[in-house]
Order: C-alpha cells, then sequence, then structure tokens
C-alpha cells in the first residue's frame, strides 16, 4: 500500500524533472526555456520530496521507533520551502539579466520593455 | 529594531533542524546553543532584515502563508506544469513581455505576487518596478497585449498579496 502511495509520488516527481529537461531542449530562446526549468523542477521536486516524507512518516510509525527518521523526514521538508522561496528568484534574476544584455524573446508579440531597461 | 524578529526566525529554524534528537523533543544543551547562536546570528544581520520585518510574526499571518501555499499557489502550480507539459509537447506558443499595473505598497508584497507569477501557468516575472507600480511579466501566450490589471495574468494573487505582505 504504502509502496504504491510512494512510487506515485516519484513517478509525478521524475516526469516534471524530464519535462523540464525535454523543454529545455524544445524551447526557443532563453525565456521559454527558464520558464520550463523553474516551473517543472520545482513541481517535481516537492512531489520528489514528498515521496520522502511519506516513506520517514511510514517508518517512524510503523517500522521502528528511530527519531532520526523525524529528522530525515523534517530536513527533506525543509528543502522544499527553500527551493519554492529561491528558485523563482533565480529566475527572475536570470530572465532580467538575459534581457538586459539585449536577448529579444523569440517571436515576440509585444515587448513592452524595448528601450526602458 | 531588527534584532527580535531575526533571533526569533533563527530559533524558530534552529528548533526545526534540531528536532529529533530526544525522542521527538531536545535536549537541553541543544536549547541553550541554539539561543546562543541565534543571539550571534541575530546581533551581526539585525540591519539587513528591515525596519518592519516583525510584523511578519504574527501568528495569523502564518496561518495565511500555510492556507496560500497549499491552496491557491499549489494548485495554480499543477495547473501550469500540466500547461508547460502541453507546450513543450506541441511546441504551440505565442510569448511576449507585457506590462501588468498593479496595486500594492511595500517591497515584501512585491516579492510574494512576482515569486507566485513565475511558478504558476505560463507567466515569468522579467521586473519589478515599485516605482511606477508595474510588474513587466514574461507570458508564454499572450492572450492580452496590455492588461488592465493583474486578474488575467495572476487571478487572485494580488488579492492575497496584498493581504500577506501588509
Amino acid at each position: 500500500m504504502i509502496e504504491w502511495v510512494i512510487a506515485v509520488f516519484l513517478a509525478i516527481g521524475v516526469f516534471f524533472n524530464l519535462l523540464a529537461s525535454a523543454g529545455i531542449l524544445r524551447f526557443p530562446d532563453v525565456y521559454t526555456r527558464i520558464h520550463a526549468a523553474t516551473k517543472c523542477t520545482t513541481f517535481g521536486t516537492i512531489f520528489i520530496v514528498l515521496a520522502t516524507v511519506t516513506y520517514a512518516i511510514y517508518s517512524y510509525f510503523w517500522v521502528e521507533r528511530d527519531p532520526s527518521w523525524i529528522t530525515i523526514g523534517i530536513h527533506s521538508a525543509l528543502v522544499v520551502i527553500f527551493l519554492v522561496l529561491t528558485n523563482p528568484v533565480g529566475a527572475h534574476a536570470i530572465g532580467r539579466a538575459a534581457r538586459k544584455s539585449g536577448i529579444l524573446p523569440h517571436g515576440a508579440v509585444i515587448d513592452e520593455l524595448e528601450g526602458r531597461l | 529594531m531588527g534584532f527580535i524578529p531575526v533571533f526569533i526566525w533563527s530559533f524558530v529554524l534552529w528548533l526545526v533542524l534540531t528536532a529529533g534528537s530526544k525522542g521527538m523533543l531536545w535536549s537541553p544543551e541543544e536549547l541553550v546553543a541554539g539561543v546562543v547562536f541565534s543571539g550571534i546570528i541575530a546581533f551581526t544581520t539585525k540591519d539587513v532584515i528591515g525596519e518592519k520585518a516583525s510584523r511578519f510574526l504574527n501568528p495569523a499571518k502564518w496561518v495565511g502563508f500555510v492556507v496560500y501555499s497549499i491552496g491557491p499557489l499549489f494548485w495554480s502550480m499543477v495547473r501550469a506544469n500540466l500547461d508547460v507539459a502541453y507546450r513543450v509537447i506541441t511546441g504551440r506558443i505565442k510569448p511576449g513581455i507585457v506590462r501588468v499595473p498593479v496595486d500594492l505598497e511595500n517591497d515584501a508584497q512585491y516579492t510574494i505576487l512576482s515569486n507566485s507569477i513565475t511558478l504558476t501557468p505560463g507567466t515569468l516575472t522579467i521586473d519589478a518596478r515599485p516605482e511606477e507600480k508595474a510588474l513587466y511579466v514574461h507570458w508564454i501566450n499572450v492572450t492580452e497585449k496590455e492588461p488592465a490589471n493583474s486578474e488575467v495574468i495572476a487571478g487572485s494573487f494580488e488579492k492575497w498579496a496584498r493581504r500577506l505582505g501588509r
């Protein structure tokens, strides 16, 4: 039962991380690649960590009462918080730096930042 | 003035990181060491964190953050990823950088809103300009070239950001 839950979480996580890599290869310019890279890796990693946390909780309450399981669970959950807080900021910084150094968005229908950065 | 919020944040983080050493709780030595280290960190970074950081110590705001991140933010991340999956597979994009006027007062609200926009369907914040009350957003599928407000980009996030960062 619990193996299935963990397997589903891992499958979702790995699928979206794979999608991020496919997006980096398939999209035409830096901004759309940042789209794929940030959203999908954040989301996929959340699910991979969720699998870890599920496993840790299960092991603590049903396998053996070892507090190190709790430690593993809490530390993995913290990774998610820090990732969600920092990943969009990194994307923003890369996007802004790219636009500032004059890279135009590929096939843009509108570019309000033209000449303003 | 920033000493107390930094101290509390670093002590809470210390408690979270060291949980589980004595049963599920903390040993007394750990608590003392936590107070000492949090004190050092709070003293060294009290000028970095900003004047009004203590408003985030309000527990009602923490509840708001938890509700926001589990509810609307997570749900729109799900939609964002399905959207990216669709666009990766079909390759159907129509990108552009649009200017989104927003009505926010302080930097924390801008941070919350632009991070949420980056994680939600099809949008990526490129530049935030508090002085002209606008965000510049790279939109992967432009449907409206000059949006009048952030409704079409971010849904209800502007309301959430205004409430949470107040």
